[in-house]
C-alpha cells in the first residue's frame, strides 16, 4: 500500500482561431486527439463543460473563431493531453485561416 | 439557431428510398431543389461539394446522424433539410454504425457562424436519446415537423 496519490491534472486554455470555428471536422480531429490520451478530457467554454471524447457534445460548443477554450483533463496522462489539444486548437487544426498567424504564410 | 430557422419544411422526407451515401445526398439535394430553395442547374455542382467533403472525412458523427453539408455561393441564407431511413445508409460513420438520420445543411460561403449554429441545435437535440428515437420512427414528414416543432419548443432538452 503506497499512500501516493498519484491522479495528475492539468488545464490550458486556448483560442479558436480557424475561420470556420469548431465545426464537424476540428470537432471530429479534437475528439480523435483527446481519445487518444487516457486522461479525462474537458473542453469549457463561457463555464459550459463537455465531453472531449464526444463529437456530439463538442459541437454544441459552437466555438466561433475567437472564442477561448479551457482545455481541462485528470488522468496519467493529464499534461501531454493539454498540450496535444491546446497546439491542435492554435494550430487552427490546420485548415485555411489558421497556421499563419505568424505572418509568414 | 432553431430548426424551424433552416429546416425547409416541403423538403423534409420520412421515407427515404437511397440506401448509398451517394445516392442519398442525391435524393435529398432533389428535395431542395423541389422544394424551390435551391437551382435546379446548381444541383451537380452542390451534391460534388458534399461528396467532396465527405472524402475528407464522413459526416455521419455516431448515435445514426449524419450531417453531410457544404458551402454554395448563391445562398443567402442557411437551408438544410431533414430525411429518416428506416432501413439505415452506409455512410462510414465515425462509429461505424448505420446512420437513419440525416440533416443535410447548404451555407452561404460567408457565414460561418450559422452553420455552427446549425450544428450545435442538431447535436443538443440528438443528446437526447427520446428525441433521436422518435425521429427514427417517425413515418411521414408531418411526424417529424412536428418532432422538430417540440424540440423547438424545448420539450426534450432538459
Amino acid at each position: 500500500m503506497t499512500a501516493e496519490k498519484s491522479e495528475r491534472s492539468a488545464t490550458g486554455e486556448v483560442t479558436v482561431i480557424n475561420e470556420q470555428g469548431l465545426h464537424a471536422r476540428p470537432a471530429h480531429a479534437l475528439m480523435m486527439c483527446a481519445s487518444g490520451f487516457q486522461s479525462n478530457v474537458e473542453i469549457v467554454k463561457d463555464g459550459e463543460c463537455v465531453d472531449g471524447k464526444s463529437i456530439l457534445s463538442l459541437l454544441t460548443l459552437a466555438a466561433a473563431r475567437g472564442t477561448r477554450l479551457v482545455i481541462r483533463a485528470r488522468g496519467d496522462d493529464a499534461e501531454e493531453a493539454v498540450a496535444a489539444l491546446t497546439d491542435l486548437i492554435a494550430r487552427g487544426f490546420g485548415e485555411d485561416g489558421g497556421g499563419a498567424s505568424d505572418g509568414t504564410k | 439557431m432553431k430548426f424551424c430557422d433552416f429546416v425547409c419544411k416541403e423538403a423534409i422526407q420520412a421515407d427515404l428510398t437511397s440506401v448509398s451515401k451517394e445516392t442519398v445526398i442525391r435524393e435529398m439535394v432533389g428535395l431542395l431543389v423541389s422544394a424551390g430553395q435551391i437551382a435546379d442547374g446548381d444541383r451537380d455542382s452542390i451534391i460534388g461539394a458534399i461528396m467532396k467533403r465527405e472524402e475528407l472525412g464522413s459526416t455521419g458523427i455516431g448515435r445514426g446522424v449524419a450531417v453531410p453539408h457544404t458551402k454554395h455561393k448563391r445562398l443567402d441564407r442557411l437551408v438544410g433539410t431533414v430525411g429518416v431511413s428506416s432501413e439505415g445508409i452506409d455512410f462510414d460513420s465515425l462509429d461505424g454504425e448505420k446512420v437513419q438520420l440525416l440533416f443535410l445543411l447548404i451555407s452561404p460561403e460567408d457565414r460561418p457562424g450559422d452553420h455552427l449554429r446549425a450544428l450545435e441545435n442538431i447535436s443538443r437535440q440528438l443528446r437526447d436519446d427520446t428525441f433521436c428515437r422518435f425521429l427514427k420512427q417517425a413515418k411521414s414528414a408531418e411526424d417529424i415537423q412536428q418532432l422538430l416543432a417540440e424540440a423547438d419548443n424545448n420539450q426534450f432538452v432538459s
